[in-house]
């Protein structure tokens, strides 16, 4: 196994550990860090598919990602706020109401 | 080689406190695992020569991501039920469900080993200048330029969003 198969590897297993951690824990703010660990694994992934092919591609789809986390990260903190404030509790449990 | 035997490390405490984050029970504990993930990730970044996403990953995630979620976690009383009861009722499904995609992607891992080519590293195609400012530059003013436009356009959107729902909740 060369370095690139694994950090391949390690991006995978970041990324099923951010999707256990967003399904089994119940605080809400630990829920949004298990989502960033998952995202940070697909920049993983994309960073290491960059460097071994040699293009700038995957290394400016990463850029891009980041973006992308900035604006979730953003949207995700006022609808926390938001719940937490309504609920009076980071409980998951405590927004029964939420279809879906 | 050292850049090797450094990724193996990093690596290694990558996946250390991303399990951290999950495993601990306060979430400023949880946030404080999470930066140091992040890192080790920048870490790893730089010893694959791609400097550039190795100091995004540093101002952008650690930078202001990371802050934001500090000050929220600081912002909120987080001494609920989910201090007590960490881990939800369906801990074991999620836990193999989660298994799944590792087992399916590591069989595909020991299949691609023998039968994959040689890899191009950055050193065959240009070093380290491959991945540095200017290139970056480069390609996002010629290639990249629409893209890094919509991008602006999805940045509006999200403080357009975020004060939408603060508005909502007034």
């Amino acid at each position: 196994m060369d370095k690139y198969q694994y950090l391949i590897a390690l991006a995978v297993l970041m990324f099923a550990i951010g999707l256990a951690g967003v399904v089994i824990r119940r605080n809400l703010m630990v829920v949004v860090m298990c989502l960033e660990l998952m995202l940070n694994s697909v920049v993983l992934a994309f960073v290491v598919f960059a460097a071994r092919s040699g293009t700038l591609a995957g290394a400016a789809m990463a850029f891009f990602l980041y973006i992308a986390a900035a604006c979730e990260i953003a949207v995700a903190m006022a609808i926390v706020v938001m719940l937490v404030e309504r609920r009076g509790s980071l409980d998951l449990a405590a927004d029964y109401e939420l279809k879906g | 080689m050292i850049s090797d035997v450094l990724i193996a490390v990093f690596g290694a405490m990558a996946i250390v406190f991303a399990l951290l984050v999950v495993v601990l029970r306060q979430p400023m504990r949880a946030a404080l695992a999470l930066i140091a993930h992040m890192a080790s990730l920048a870490a790893i970044f730089a010893c694959l020569d791609v400097h550039v996403v190795a100091l995004f990953q540093i101002l952008i995630y650690v930078g202001a991501v990371m802050v934001f979620m500090v000050y929220a976690i600081m912002l909120l009383d987080d001494r609920d039920a989910s201090l007590a009861h960490m881990f939800s009722r369906w801990s074991v499904p999620a836990v193999i469900v989660a298994a799944v995609p590792v087992v399916a992607l590591g069989a595909m891992l020991v299949q691609w080993a023998p039968s994959v080519a040689p890899a191009a590293p950055a050193a065959a195609a240009g070093g380290p200048a491959l991945f540095s400012f200017s290139a970056f530059s480069v390609a996002f003013m010629t290639q990249y330029w629409f893209h890094f436009e919509v991008a602006s356009i999805l940045l509006v959107i999200g403080i357009v969003a975020a004060w939408a729902v603060i508005a909502e909740r007034r």
